[in-house]
């Protein structure tokens, strides 16, 4: 299982790279691989302010629907407009060209409370 | 098909908070991905160690540990559309029916006409309730004179037997031999040439809802290979006793070898169905619609009696208010079983089924009830996914033609 030391993990299952005051977020090697193929990733949350927690987007695989949910306060910036042609990149690079949100963080301290790879790989027992 | 049950691993704790409806898929396992389980016994495959031996991920479904996928759901359906695979559905029920009575009982409880039936030959039919609806879809097989098979689905296996059991006043012989019993289906446009070097059984004869009883080549005799399946790709389903399965699977496999070919899970199976337009019980067909309103009408035969006879009679002389249809997404999105059904005013006129993406059409298909009039082919319908309607066309099954 594929967990860079250099991300932050979170219980849904999603990891964010910071960059100064900005993220990328995507879904772990761990959720992919469970989920099967991804086959629709709907995210129409561009531009706007969510709060963490809350929902920001919709991923699909075969036979399963899960809401993606803000690892941190702030504002979409960018989505991955890439897995609309290619969702299956979620499960070929979870971590590089499956990305899917580019978000200007509201308060970065709260990327402290996520977890980090070590606690995440205990958490789902690996 | 249900699932139920207990799957002791960390799957459970993944959780990308999945929209959980209940309906999400006709296979339901998608649950195991977020339901806080209740912990209930799970029933065991003969080869379940074998599959998980070979990178199967395990489900809890219809009370059995189950592989629903090896590697690619995507993958495994693709190569039994166009290749062969095999599914691993020893899960499934089997009871046998004996004696001078056992016909009588068959045409009681199903709706097809079981007196068609010679040795060696399958049966699609349904077991009609009291009320109007389906306790459960099955095959019938005859095996000879006074002796058949009955195969049901393994979320009913107790349901059935009970509900049979009681229809039973006239004395046939009932065994109930699930337990005891592998199945295999090796699907798939070259499962004929696999199971053709598994057997001196000609295989190539054999016509569609057709079996022999014949040998596995080094393994045993006595096994019952029949040209059925639920994939609409070809193939052949094997039943053999458990203490054969592995020998057997292995024997599946080395025959198989130079075709390429692959295990297959119960997600492939699912989806391979629907692109068929086949029902699924528990999702498009339960206790609560009749044989009538879902297609079923050329399984439900009135030149004879049977439990609830009239009352479907009745349906298809006067006609149905809705009926299950098929349809296919125009504007891009998945269709999912519960998502609601409206016309172009946005009236609800139904509710989805069962839904997936096609993976050999690539886009969404579903099956679901609508009302009349919308039930005719190209009547443009909405399907609500999550906060939009999304246009849709009903279609006649089967979507893949090969």
């Amino acid at each position: 299982m594929n967990l860079p030391e250099e991300l932050k993990y979170t219980k849904d299952h999603e990891w964010v790279r910071v960059e100064g005051n900005e993220a990328y977020v995507g879904i772990t090697d761990f959720a992919q691989s469970e989920l099967g193929d991804i086959v629709f990733v709907e995210i129409e949350t561009e531009g706007e302010e969510i709060e963490q927690n809350e929902v920001f987007g919709t991923i699909e695989a075969v036979k399963t629907v899960s809401d993606l949910f803000m690892p941190v306060s702030g504002k979409v910036l960018e989505f991955n407009s890439s897995l609309e042609d290619s969702p299956e990149t979620v499960n070929s690079d979870p971590y590089g060209e499956g990305w899917m949100i580019k978000i200007s963080m509201d308060d970065a301290s709260q990327v402290d409370d996520l977890m980090s790879a070590a606690d995440y790989k205990e958490m789902i027992g690996q | 098909m249900h699932e139920s049950a207990y799957l002791g691993s960390v799957a459970i704790l993944l959780c990308l908070r999945m929209v959980c409806t209940k309906q999400i898929s006709l296979l339901k396992f998608p649950f195991y991905l977020c339901e806080k389980e209740t912990t209930m016994e799970l029933k065991h495959i003969a080869l379940e160690n074998k599959h998980e031996q070979m990178g199967g991920k395990m489900v809890p479904f219809a009370g059995y540990n189950m592989p629903v996928r090896y590697a690619s759901e995507k993958e495994e359906h693709i190569n039994v559309r166009k290749n062969v695979g095999v599914f691993d559905v020893s899960h499934m029920g089997e009871f046998m029916v004996r004696g001078p009575k056992a016909l009588d009982l068959i045409q009681k409880v199903t709706s097809n006409d079981a007196s068609k039936l010679t040795p060696g030959k399958v049966q699609y039919s349904c077991l009609p309730n009291d009320k109007g609806g389906i306790v459960d879809d099955l095959l019938v097989y005859m095996l000879k004179e006074e002796e058949y098979m009955l195969v049901v689905n393994a979320s009913n296996i107790e349901k059935d037997w009970a509900w049979i059991e009681k229809q039973n006043d006239m004395g046939a012989e009932m065994e109930n031999i699930s337990d005891d019993v592998s199945l295999f289906a090796v699907q798939g446009p070259n499962a004929g040439k696999v199971v053709a070097k598994l057997t001196d059984l000609n295989v190539d004869e054999m016509g569609f809802y057709t079996f022999d009883k014949g040998n596995i080549k080094g393994v045993t005799d006595g096994v019952v290979i029949s040209a059925t399946g639920y994939t609409g790709a070809g193939g052949f389903e094997i039943y053999v006793y458990n203490e054969y399965a592995e020998a057997t699977w292995d024997k599946i496999f080395e025959a198989g070898k130079e075709y390429n070919i692959m295990p297959a899970g119960l997600g492939a199976r699912d989806t391979l169905r629907l692109e068929m337009g086949f029902c699924l019980y528990g999702n498009d067909i339960d206790e609560t619609t009749s044989p009538i309103e879902a297609g079923l009408g050329w399984i439900t035969k009135f030149n004879k009696d049977f439990i609830n006879s009239d009352e479907l009679k009745k349906q298809k002389e006067e006609g149905v208010s809705r009926r299950l249809v098929g349809f296919e997404m125009i504007d891009k999105g998945i269709p999912r079983a519960g998502y609601e059904i409206t016309d172009t005013d946005g009236n609800n006129i139904g509710k989805v089924t069962s839904g997936s993406i096609s993976p050999s059409l690539g886009y969404g298909i579903g099956l679901g009830y609508v009302q009349k009039p919308h039930t005719k082919s190209d009547s443009e319908v909405f399907i609500s996914v999550r906060n939009k309607k999304l246009k849709a066309k009903v279609v006649k099954p089967p979507f893949y033609k090969a």
